[in-house]
């Protein structure tokens, strides 16, 4: 049965579009047919991302609106086959979506794939609660910083309160996945641990990125990390993230400093 | 790895402990009507009943703390409002 994921946070730039086109791109690689969505109108970036934003014709708008079929919108990736983007409209505003809308398409995703990755704008607008809207589960991306940390608290209580489950008195399962982690920063205080974040939000980790130059080289290219550096540290973090989204039990080991002191020892760069 | 931070101090339990205080707080107060916001309404009400006073000559602090909070409300008050107050001054 297809699983609908928002990836959310409620502070911007903490990783959301990264994080969604790094686990469509892993599950996909995985054998899932695999659709991500953008519903961040007026800022779309999924596209720039994935390295589609040549290609787009339609989008989202312009399927709500029957403009559009949904065939004639999904964009194909052109490295994995069953990985496609739905992209979000660059021109109109984020009042162009309808709830019925959503749930239109929605419906209509879950009966061509596996995994429909909804990419949440930030903030706790009408953009961000309609990608919530219809979620099975949520991702909730945080970095291991204050601000970050109070609004994926402020997040957890919308899918606690505002999504379709919620309303039927279902309970939306929540994943956190803490993004820019760096070990040599927490090991000497000058970073919310893990163990902290965890505290303070009291959500089951997903997994931990660590912090890599890798991610801006990606997007750069237009690449997901998971496609352009398989074997990166942020790549294999995001692959075990993506199989523990499909029930595997893959034990969760907290990246060391150790390593990077290594390196800097060694006179390498951490990874 | 707590030996070392033991040593080398940094800012991540301020942290900790300021978002642990702040969370607590919203978390009691999400769904609600914002409690200072209904405070600075009633207290200003009944003062209003008795005195008069610039809207704009009131300060309200409030300070959140791990087990209590405060909240500090400061009416300037014109002179010449009542003998007493008067004599005062």
């Amino acid at each position: 049965m297809a699983q609908v994921l928002v990836v959310t946070s409620g502070k911007g730039g903490v990783g959301k579009t990264t994080s969604t086109a790094a686990l469509g791109a892993a599950l996909a690689q995985e054998g899932e047919r695999v659709v991500v969505v953008d519903f961040d109108v007026g800022l779309r970036n999924l596209d720039l991302v994935m390295g589609a934003e040549r290609r787009v014709v339609f989008d989202l708008i312009n399927v709500i609106h029957g403009v559009a079929k949904l065939q004639q919108a999904l964009i194909r990736d052109k490295r994995l086959d069953n990985l496609c983007l739905l992209p979000a409209s660059q021109t109109r505003d984020k009042d162009a979506l309808t709830e019925n809308g959503v749930a239109r398409v929605i419906a209509e995703l879950r009966t061509k794939f596996d995994w429909i990755i909804c990419d949440s704008p930030a903030g706790i607008e009408r953009g961000a609660t309609l990608a919530m809207r219809n979620a099975d589960a949520a991702i909730i991306v945080t970095n291991p910083e204050v601000s970050s940390v109070r609004d994926s608290d402020r997040i957890i209580g919308l899918l606690d309160s505002k999504t379709a489950k919620a309303e039927r008195g279902e309970r939306v399962a929540k994943h956190l996945l803490i993004t820019r982690y760096s070990p040599a920063r927490a090991a000497r205080g000058e970073m919310l641990s893990i163990d902290d974040v965890l505290e303070i939000l009291s959500t089951p980790l997903l997994g931990i990125i660590p912090e890599s130059e890798e991610v801006l080289r990606a997007s750069n290219v237009g690449a997901p990390v998971t496609l352009s550096n398989t074997l990166s540290a942020p790549a294999v973090a995001y692959f075990e993230a993506a199989r523990r989204l499909k029930g595997e039990d893959i034990p969760l080991v907290v990246p060391s400093a150790s390593r990077s002191i290594l390196n800097r020892l060694f006179g390498r760069k951490a990874a | 790895m707590s030996l070392f931070n033991f040593f080398r101090r940094g800012s991540a339990p301020v942290a900790r402990e300021r978002l642990q205080i702040l969370l607590a707080h919203e978390r009691t107060v999400r769904g609600q009507p914002d409690l200072l916001g209904v405070l600075r309404e009633e207290i200003l009400a009944v003062i209003s009943r008795h005195i008069s006073f610039e809207p704009d000559k009131v300060q309200i602090k409030m300070d959140r703390g791990k087990s209590v909070s405060t909240l500090e409300v400061d009416i300037e008050i014109p002179n010449g409002l009542g003998a007493g107050f008067a004599a005062a001054q």
